[in-house]
C-alpha cells in the first residue's frame, strides 16, 4: 500500500493511494497562494497600478521591467495570475481509477487533472460539494476572464533569471509548472465526470475495495472517506469540524478501528478560536461603521459567509446597525445564497427542523427580504445605483488579486475610516495587502477556520484509535513562528508518519488476509475434525476462481471418466493432477515425554538444549540432532535413512494426523 | 409557655403519638424541637414535664411496640435528649426507665426502625443533647452506648457518621472536663473509664491500616482540639501525637486532607500550640505530603500568629514552589529573579510538578489563591518576594496565552498544559491585582502593563478573564499614581492609557454582553479616579468611548444598560460627555445626560437600569453635579415623580434616598438634630410640597414592600425632628387640610391606593407629621414580616390544622 503525495499544502491536499489493485486520488486541491506574486487585476482602470515602475536588476539591467513591477518595495509579476498545480510527474495520472472529493475547496484543481492527464476514471463527491464547487470555479473563471490581460509573463520563470529576483519570487517553487486558470468549458467537462454520492453510501470499486463518504462537519456536503477491504480499513480525514456551525455534524464513530488514518485539512490558524474571531469581527465592524467608515470583507462566496451573516443577523439590531446596508457581490452570489437554503438534508439538525416549519434554514433570507442584505453579480449595473455609504461589502477574491474586491481596495484604501477585515485563512493578509501599499485603511485579521485544531485532533485520535496516522509534515512539528508551542502539533502514539510534496510513502501495514468464499456444495463435502475444543480443521481440495477481485473456491471437476480409446483426449478435459495427499499433521511434541520414548527405544546419552524457538534434542552417540520448533521439526542425521525413519516415526507418534 | 400553647399541647401530643395521623412536614417537627429547646433553656425541664404530663406520655407511648413512623421516633429521641439535658429531669426520666428504653438495647437500637438513618441520627442527637452532666456520662458508660457510637462512625449515612464523631467528642469532653479541670496535663491513668475507652478506640483507629478508620479518628481529634479548650487536651495530644506522626511515615500517607486539618486545628488551639513536638510534626507533614496536599497546611501555618521561623520558611517555600518552577521553566539567564534561593531552590526538582494537566492546573491555582490571601496579612512572610512573584505571575499569564518561550523541555510541557487555561488565567489575574499593593522594579511593572494589555486586546480572552484583566489593570493604574494618593497618572500609565481606550472602544462593541458590561464598569471606575486629570480627559475626549457609552444606553441587555447609566453618570459629572455632533442630523439638538437618564427611568422595562439611574441622580445631587446643582428642585421633581410610580421596590427605596439627600441639602445633615430655622423650614416644606414629596412619602409608609415603608418612615422622622425640636411641643394644627390628609392615609392603610392626596400645604404636612406615631410605626416595621407566623402558637395550630383537629375557622393558613 503506497501513498503518493502530490501537494505540499496541508489544507489543499492531493494524494494518491494505491490500495489492493485500485489507484485512488484523495482530493485535488489547488494552491492559489501563487497568485499573491502577481499584480491585482483591476475592474476599472487603475492609474496607480498601471503606473507602477518596472523592476530592474541591481546592475540597472531593466530587461524584466515589462514583466515585473515594483510596489512599496515588493516585486510583482504583471501578468494573468497563475496557479500551482499538484505534482503531475510523480505518478501517471491516467492510471488513477477514481477521485474522491472531500469538500468544495479541495476540488479546485479538478479540471487540470481530468482534462489534461488522460484521466479515464470517475470522480465521487456529494451534491452540495459539486454545486458549490461549481460556483467557486465559475466565480474564479469569471473573475479572471472578465479582465483580459494581453500580456503573459514567462521570462521571469527561467531558472537562471528567477535566482536573481528578490524574495518571495526567488523562492517560489516549481514556477515552470504554474498554469493559467482553466476555462468554463473545461470546468463543465470536469464536473460531468463526477458521480454524486450520499453520506454513508457504500461504493464498490472493482470488487476490491469499498469507499464511503462520511459527514465531516466542515462545510455543506463535506466528507471524510472510508476506504476499506474485508480486512483493512483506511480513513481519510480532510477538512473536518467539531464546532456547531451550519453543516451536519461530523461522524466520528465510523472512523474507529482504522489501520491507517490519513489526516489532512486541520485548521490553518490553530491559535485563533473561531468564536473569538467572530466576536472580533463584529466589534471591529461595528466600530468602523459607527465611525462612518466602510467595511470590506474579502471572502469566498460560500462557507463561513453563511455563518457570518447569521451572526450579523443577531448582532446588527443590538448594535444599532440596522440601517447599515450589507452588500454581497459575486457573480455567483445569488446562486450561493439560494443553494444554501435548499440543501436541507446536509445541514445541522437545528437548521433541518426549520425546513419543516417551514422556514428558510438560514436567516440571510430574512436579511434579504428586509433589504438589509443585497446581492449583486458585480459592481457594474444595479449595484452602482443602490450603493450607499457607510456600508459593509462581502466580496471576493480573498487573495485580493482579482474579483470586485480589487476595486474596493482601490476605492477605500486611502481613508483611515475604512476597514478591511480578513476572515478567510487561506492567504497571508500581509502578502495580500502588499500591492496596495501604502494603505491608510485599517486592516483587521480575524481568520475564521472552523476545521479541527490540535486539541480536537488529539481527542479524536484517542477516540478512534487508528493503528497508524499519516499527515503532512507541517503537522508533526510546531509552526515555525511558534516553535515553543508543543501543543500545536499532532501528538499520537505511535508517532504520525509525515509526508511532503512529491514524496511516496509505503504505508506501514501489510495485508495478511483475503476473503475467499466457498461454494455451498464444496462446504458440504468438508469433514472438519476437532483438534482442540472450538477449533476444527478440514482439508479442502478445490479450484480457486478469481474474477473482479472476488475469490471463490469451487469443487474440483470430477475425475475424467475412462474414455473410449478411440476418442481423442481434448485439451479442455485436462484436469488437475489430484495426487493422493499425505496426511496433515498437527499438535506439539512434549520434549520430556519424547526423551523418555527415545530412551525406551534404546537411545542413550540424550541431551536437550533449549533454544529461542524451541528445543534441540541431541543424540550424541548417534551424532544426530532433532530440532523441535513451534512450526517445524527437523531430524538431522548423517545419511542414516533407517535411523531417520525410526526417529520420524517416533516423532509422528506425538502428532495427530488427518 | 404561654397558656394558649399549653392548651394546644395535649392535642398535639396525641396527634404525634397516633400513627394514623402522619405529620406530613419534617420542618414542623424541627421547629417544634427548636421551640422546646428554647423553653427548656429558659426554665426547668422537670417542671415542664410535671406540668404537662402529656409529654412524658408521648415518650412512653413511643416505647410501645407499634407502627410509628421513623420521623416521630427520631423526634421523640431528640426530645427526650433535650429534656434530659438537665440533671434533675434526667433523673426523673431515669426513674421511669424511660431513658434506657429509648437509648438502650430494648429501644429502637435493636428494632427494625434502626434501619432508618433518621432514627439513628435522632438517637445520636438525643444523646448529644443529654450528655451534659456526670449522670449522663454514667448512663452512657453503663448502657453500652459508646460501642454503638463507635460502630456508627462508619455508618453508610454521612450525616449519621459525622454526628457520631461529634458525639464522641462530646463524650470525651464531658468525661475529661470534670476530673481534669484545673490540673495541668493530667495523666491518662487518671482518666475515667469512659474516656479511656474512647481514647483507646481512637488509638486503634490511628494504628489501623484501613484509611477510613484513620480518617474517622482524625476527624474526631480535629473537632476535639478545635472545640475543646480544656487542659486535658494537652494530655490527649501528648498521648496521640506519636501515632499521628507515625502516619506521616507511611507511604502513601493515609488521609492527607484530614491530617492537615488536624495539624492546623492543633496549631490554632491556644492550649496546644506551645508544644514543640507539634511543629516538628508539621514540618514532617510539609516534607512528606505532595505539594498539592501540603498547600493548605502551608497556607494555614503562615496565617498563624506565632510559629517557628524555620517552619514558616518551609511552609512559604511550599507555596512558592509551583511559581518558582514556572520561573525556572523560562529562565534564560542566571540574572532572572529566583523565588527560592539556596537549599530550598535546589530541592525543587522540575519533575515534581504533576504530570497531568488537571493536577498541574489545580496546584498552580491553589498556590496562587493561597498567596493572594496571604499578601494583605500583617503576618505574611517577610521579606515578601514581590519582584520574583510578579515575574512568576507575568510568566504564568504568558504561558496561558502562548507567548512565553520555555527554556527547557519541562517548560515546553508546562506551556502545553497551561495554554488557554481559563482557570489559571483567572487565578493569576486575581493575584496580579493583589500584587499591585506592593511596588516592583519599573521593568517588571512595564511587563505587567504589557501582559494586561495583551489580555485586554486578545480576542481569545474569555469574558470572565477579561473582567479580571480589567480589574487588575485598574488596581495597577491606581497603584502607579505618583505620589501615592495623588490623582496623577505615572508617565508610563499615561502611555498605556491610549491603548487602553482603543481596547475599550472595541470591547464596548463586543457581541458578548458580559464584555460590554465589564468594559463599562472599567470605564466608570477609571473616570471616578481620573475624571479630573488632564491627560486622562484629553485621551478620553479624543476617543469614541464617550459616544459609544451613550449609545449603550439603548443596549438590548439590561445589565449593560445599567452599567451604561452608571458610566454616563460618571462621565457627565466630570463634563466628559460632550454633546456629539451628529454627522447625519447636525441640526437636531442632542438630549442632555439628565434628559437621557430620565428617559431611561421612565421608559426602561427592566429594573436594573432604572435602579442605576436613581443611584446616579442621588450621587449627582449629593456631589453637586453642575446640571443638577443649578436648580435641584427642578431636576429632582420629575425623578421623584417617576420613582414614586415605579413598580420596582428598589427604585422606590432609591427614590426616597434621593428625597432624603434633597432634604438634607435643604435642612442640614442628619445626626443629633437641631431644628432647622423656621424660615428655612417653611421654604423647604414649600419646596417639598412642590416636588410632591409628601404624597410619595406618605404613600410609601403603607407600601407592601417593607424596605420602602422603612425608608419612608426614616425620611419622615428626619423631617419631623427638623420641624419639632426636642422639648418643644407645638400645638397640633387642625386646619381643613389635615382631616382630609388623615382620611387619605387611613384609606391607603386599608389598601385603597387610588385616592390622590391633592395639593398639600406645609402646615398641614407638619400637623399630620406631629399627629402620626412614626416611632411606633418604625418599631413595627423593624419586626420581620413573618413574626406573627413564626410564633410557637402558630406552629402548634398549623400542625393541628393539617391533621384536622382544629376547626377550619381556627386554622391560621398562610
Amino acid at each position: 500500500m503506497k501513498l503518493y503525495c502530490l501537494s505540499g499544502h496541508p489544507t489543499l491536499p492531493c494524494n494518491v493511494l494505491k490500495f489492493k489493485s485500485t489507484t485512488i486520488m484523495l482530493d485535488c486541491g489547488l494552491d492559489m497562494t501563487s497568485t499573491l506574486n502577481f499584480l491585482p487585476l483591476p475592474l476599472v482602470q487603475s492609474p496607480r497600478l498601471s503606473n507602477l515602475p518596472g523592476w530592474s536588476l541591481k546592475d540597472g539591467n531593466a530587461f524584466l521591467d515589462k514583466e515585473l513591477k515594483e510596489c512599496s518595495g515588493h516585486v510583482f509579476v504583471d501578468s494573468v495570475p497563475e496557479f500551482c498545480l499538484p505534482e503531475t510527474e510523480l505518478i501517471d495520472l491516467s492510471t488513477v481509477d477514481v477521485i474522491l472529493i472531500s469538500n468544495y475547496h479541495c476540488m479546485m484543481a479538478l479540471p487540470y487533472i481530468t482534462e489534461h492527464t488522460g484521466f479515464m476514471g470517475t470522480v465521487y463527491a456529494t451534491e452540495p460539494t459539486v454545486q458549490i464547487g461549481r460556483l467557486l470555479m465559475e466565480e474564479l473563471v469569471n473573475f479572471i476572464e472578465r479582465v483580459p490581460k494581453a500580456q503573459s509573463a514567462s521570462l521571469w520563470k527561467n531558472k537562471d533569471i528567477q535566482r536573481l529576483l528578490p524574495s518571495p519570487l526567488k523562492d517560489a517553487v516549481e514556477v515552470s509548472t504554474w498554469r493559467r486558470c482553466y476555462t468554463m468549458q473545461e470546468v463543465n467537462s470536469a464536473l460531468s465526470k463526477i458521480q454524486l454520492v450520499g453520506y454513508s453510501q457504500k461504493i464498490e470499486l472493482f470488487g476490491a475495495v469499498q469507499v464511503t463518504p462520511l459527514s465531516s462537519g466542515y462545510a455543506l456536503g463535506s466528507s471524510n472517506w472510508i476506504i476499506q477491504s474485508h480486512y483493512e480499513k483506511v480513513s481519510y480525514v480532510s477538512g473536518s469540524s467539531l464546532l456547531t456551525t451550519h453543516p451536519q455534524p461530523m461522524d466520528q464513530a465510523s472512523l474507529k478501528n482504522s489501520d491507517v488514518l490519513i489526516l489532512t485539512g486541520l485548521t490553518q490558524i490553530p491559535t485563533a478560536n473561531p468564536d473569538s474571531m467572530v466576536g472580533e469581527f463584529c466589534s471591529n465592524l461595528a466600530l468602523t461603521v459607527r465611525n462612518g467608515g466602510n467595511v470590506l470583507v474579502p471572502c469566498y462566496p460560500s462557507g463561513v459567509i453563511y455563518d457570518l451573516l447569521e451572526c450579523l443577523y443577531q448582532y446588527i439590531d443590538s448594535a444599532g446597525l440596522s440601517s447599515i446596508p450589507f452588500y454581497f457581490i459575486s457573480p455567483v452570489a445569488n446562486s450561493s445564497l439560494e443553494f444554501s437554503q435548499i440543501f436541507a438534508e446536509w445541514l445541522c439538525h437545528n437548521k433541518q427542523t426549520k425546513v419543516y416549519l417551514p422556514e428558510p434554514p438560514f436567516p440571510h433570507a430574512e436579511l434579504i427580504q428586509t433589504n438589509k442584505l443585497k446581492h449583486y453579480p458585480s459592481i457594474h449595473g444595479d449595484f452602482s445605483n443602490d450603493f450607499r455609504q457607510p456600508c459593509v461589502v462581502f466580496t471576493g477574491h480573498p487573495s485580493l488579486r482579482f474579483g470586485d474586491v480589487v476595486h474596493f481596495m482601490e476605492l477605500w484604501g486611502k481613508s483611515s475610516l475604512n476597514t478591511v477585515i480578513f476572515t478567510e485563512p487561506d492567504f497571508s493578509y500581509l502578502e495580500a495587502l502588499a500591492p496596495y501599499q501604502p494603505l491608510a485603511m485599517k486592516c483587521i485579521y480575524c481568520p475564521i477556520d472552523t476545521r479541527l485544531n490540535f486539541i480536537q485532533v488529539s481527542k479524536l485520535l484517542k477516540e478512534v484509535q487508528p493503528l497508524h496516522v499519516v499527515c503532512p509534515e507541517q503537522y508533526t512539528q510546531p509552526p515555525p513562528a511558534q516553535s515553543h508551542r508543543m501543543d500545536l502539533m499532532v501528538d499520537c502514539q505511535p508517532p504520525a508518519m509525515s509526508y511532503r510534496r512529491a514524496e511516496v510513502l509505503a504505508l506501514p501495514f501489510k495485508r495478511r488476509y483475503e476473503k475467499i468464499e466457498i461454494m455451498p456444495e464444496l462446504a458440504d463435502s468438508l469433514v472438519p475434525m476437532e483438534i482442540k475444543p472450538g477449533i476444527s480443521l478440514a482439508t479442502v481440495s478445490a479450484v480457486l476462481h478469481t474474477k473482479d477481485n472476488k475469490h471463490v473456491l469451487q469443487p474440483p471437476p470430477r475425475p475424467a471418466q475412462p474414455t473410449g480409446g478411440k476418442k481423442r483426449k481434448r485439451a479442455s478435459d485436462d484436469i488437475p493432477d489430484c495426487k493422493v495427499l499425505k496426511p496433515l499433521l498437527s499438535g506439539s511434541i512434549p520434549v520430556d515425554q519424547f526423551v523418555q520414548t527415545l530412551e525406551k527405544h534404546g537411545f542413550s546419552d540424550i541431551k536437550v538444549e533449549d533454544t529461542a524457538k524451541g528445543h534441540i534434542v541431541l543424540l550424541q552417540e548417534a551424532e544426530t540432532l532433532i530440532q523441535i520448533e513451534e512450526d517445524s521439526t527437523h531430524i538431522i542425521c548423517d545419511d542414516d535413512e533407517v535411523l531417520r525413519v525410526r526417529l520420524r516415526d517416533l516423532v509422528l507418534k506425538f502428532l495427530q494426523k488427518f | 409557655m404561654d397558656p394558649e400553647c399549653a392548651r394546644l399541647l395535649p392535642a398535639l401530643c396525641a396527634v404525634l403519638a397516633d400513627p394514623r395521623q402522619p405529620v406530613a412536614d419534617d420542618t414542623c417537627l424541627e421547629k417544634l424541637l427548636d421551640w422546646f429547646k428554647a423553653v427548656t433553656e429558659a426554665g426547668s425541664s422537670l417542671l415542664l414535664l410535671q406540668e404537662h404530663p402529656c409529654l412524658v406520655e408521648l415518650l412512653f407511648h413511643v416505647l410501645k411496640p407499634q407502627d410509628l413512623s421513623s420521623r416521630i421516633l427520631s423526634f421523640a429521641l431528640r426530645l427526650a435528649g433535650i429534656f434530659a439535658a438537665q440533671e434533675n429531669c434526667f433523673q426523673f426520666l431515669q426513674q421511669g426507665e424511660l431513658l434506657p428504653g429509648l437509648f438502650g438495647e430494648p429501644g429502637p437500637l435493636g428494632a427494625a426502625a434502626w434501619a432508618a438513618p433518621s432514627v439513628r441520627s435522632g438517637w445520636i442527637q438525643g444523646l448529644h443533647s443529654l450528655a451534659q452532666h456526670p449522670s449522663a456520662l454514667r448512663f452512657l458508660a453503663d448502657s453500652g452506648a459508646v460501642d454503638t457510637i463507635f460502630s456508627l462512625q462508619g455508618d453508610p449515612s454521612l450525616f449519621v457518621a459525622s454526628a457520631a464523631g461529634q458525639l464522641l467528642v462530646r463524650v470525651l469532653d464531658l468525661a475529661l472536663r470534670g476530673p481534669a479541670e484545673g490540673r495541668v496535663c493530667p495523666q491518662a491513668w487518671d482518666w475515667p473509664a469512659c474516656a479511656r475507652k474512647v481514647v483507646c478506640h481512637l488509638e486503634d483507629c490511628l494504628r489501623s491500616e484501613a484509611t477510613p478508620r484513620v480518617t474517622q479518628a482524625l476527624h474526631v481529634l480535629t473537632t476535639t482540639f478545635g472545640h475543646c479548650r480544656g487542659l486535658w487536651t494537652q494530655g490527649l495530644w501528648a498521648r496521640l501525637s506519636p501515632l499521628v506522626a507515625r502516619l506521616l511515615e507511611k507511604d502513601p500517607v493515609p488521609a492527607p486532607h484530614a491530617l492537615v486539618d488536624l495539624l492546623l486545628g492543633v496549631a490554632r488551639s491556644p492550649v496546644l500550640s506551645s508544644d514543640p513536638g507539634l511543629w516538628e510534626t508539621a514540618a514532617q507533614a510539609l516534607s512528606r505530603l505532595s505539594p498539592t496536599q501540603a498547600g493548605p497546611l502551608a497556607a494555614g501555618i503562615l496565617k498563624l500568629q506565632d510559629c517557628p521561623q524555620a517552619l514558616r520558611i518551609q511552609a512559604f517555600s511550599i507555596l512558592l514552589q509551583p511559581l518558582a518552577h514556572v520561573l525556572e521553566a523560562t529562565a534564560q539567564a542566571p540574572g532572572t529573579p529566583r523565588l527560592l534561593e539556596g537549599a530550598a531552590g535546589d530541592l525543587m526538582a522540575v519533575d515534581t510538578f504533576p504530570p497531568s494537566r488537571s493536577a498541574c492546573v489545580g496546584l498552580l491555582c491553589s498556590a496562587l489563591a493561597h498567596l493572594e490571601l496571604l499578601q494583605p496579612l500583617p503576618q505574611r512572610p517577610s521579606p515578601w518576594p514581590q519582584a520574583p512573584l510578579l515575574a512568576a505571575v507575568v510568566t504564568i499569564l504568558r504561558f496561558c496565552n502562548g507567548s512565553a518561550a520555555p527554556s527547557s523541555e519541562a517548560g515546553g510541557r508546562l506551556c502545553a498544559m497551561l495554554v488557554g487555561c481559563v482557570r489559571v488565567q483567572r487565578a493569576a489575574l486575581d493575584f496580579l491585582g493583589v500584587l499591585s499593593q506592593g511596588l516592583g522594579p519599573q521593568e517588571l511593572v512595564t511587563q505587567v502593563f504589557a501582559i494586561l494589555l495583551e489580555y485586554l486586546v486578545s480576542p481569545d480572552s474569555s469574558p470572565t478573564v477579561l473582567k479580571k484583566a480589567f480589574q487588575a489593570t485598574l488596581r495597577w493604574l491606581l497603584s502607579s499614581a505618583t505620589p501615592p494618593g495623588c490623582c496623577d497618572l505615572e508617565p508610563y500609565a499615561q502611555l498605556v492609557l491610549g491603548e487602553l481606550l482603543a481596547v475599550l472602544q472595541k470591547r464596548l462593541c463586543s457581541p458578548c454582553w458580559e464584555v460590554r458590561d465589564s468594559g463599562l464598569e472599567f470605564l466608570t471606575q477609571m473616570t471616578r479616579h481620573w475624571g479630573g486629570q488632564g491627560s486622562f480627559r484629553q485621551a478620553l475626549l479624543g476617543s469614541e468611548v464617550p459616544e459609544l457609552t451613550r449609545q449603550l444606553l439603548q443596549d438590548p441587555e439590561s445589565y449593560v444598560r445599567a452599567s451604561a447609566v452608571a458610566a454616563v453618570g460618571q462621565l457627565s459629572s466630570w463634563g466628559l460627555l460632550t454633546a456629539p455632533s451628529s454627522p447625519e442630523h447636525p441640526a437636531v439638538p442632542q438630549k442632555t445626560p439628565l434628559e437621557e437618564l430620565l428617559l431611561v427611568l421612565t421608559t426602561d422595562s427592566e429594573g436594573f437600569p432604572r435602579r442605576a439611574v436613581m443611584r446616579v441622580f442621588t450621587e449627582w445631587l449629593r456631589d453637586g453635579y453642575a446640571d443638577v446643582a443649578e436648580d435641584p428642585e427642578q431636576s429632582v421633581a420629575p425623578v421623584l415623580r417617576a420613582a414614586s410610580r415605579d413598580l420596582d421596590w428598589e427604585v422606590r427605596v432609591q427614590g426616597l434616598e434621593l428625597a432624603l439627600v434633597f432634604l438634607e441639602q435643604l435642612l442640614g445633615p442628619r445626626g443629633p438634630s437641631t431644628a432647622a430655622p423656621p424660615g428655612a423650614l417653611t421654604q423647604a416644606l414649600q419646596a417639598l410640597c412642590r416636588v410632591q414629596l409628601f404624597e410619595f412619602a406618605f404613600r410609601s409608609l403603607f407600601d407592601c414592600d417593607r424596605p420602602v415603608a422603612q425608608k419612608s418612615c426614616d425620611l419622615l422622622l428626619f423631617l419631623k425632628a427638623k420641624a419639632t425640636p426636642s422639648g418643644s411641643q407645638q400645638e397640633v394644627g387642625d386646619g381643613p387640610n389635615v382631616a382630609s390628609v388623615e382620611a387619605a392615609l387611613r384609606r391607603w392603610q386599608a389598601g385603597e391606593q387610588g385616592q390622590p392626596l391633592g395639593e398639600l400645604a406645609p402646615e398641614a404636612v407638619l400637623a399630620v407629621l406631629r399627629s402620626m406615631d412614626l416611632e411606633a410605626l418604625r418599631d413595627t416595621l423593624a419586626e420581620s414580616s413573618d413574626h406573627v407566623e413564626r410564633s410557637p402558637q402558630s406552629l402548634l395550630q398549623d400542625m393541628l390544622a393539617t391533621v384536622g383537629v382544629l376547626g377550619d375557622n381556627e386554622a391560621d393558613c398562610y
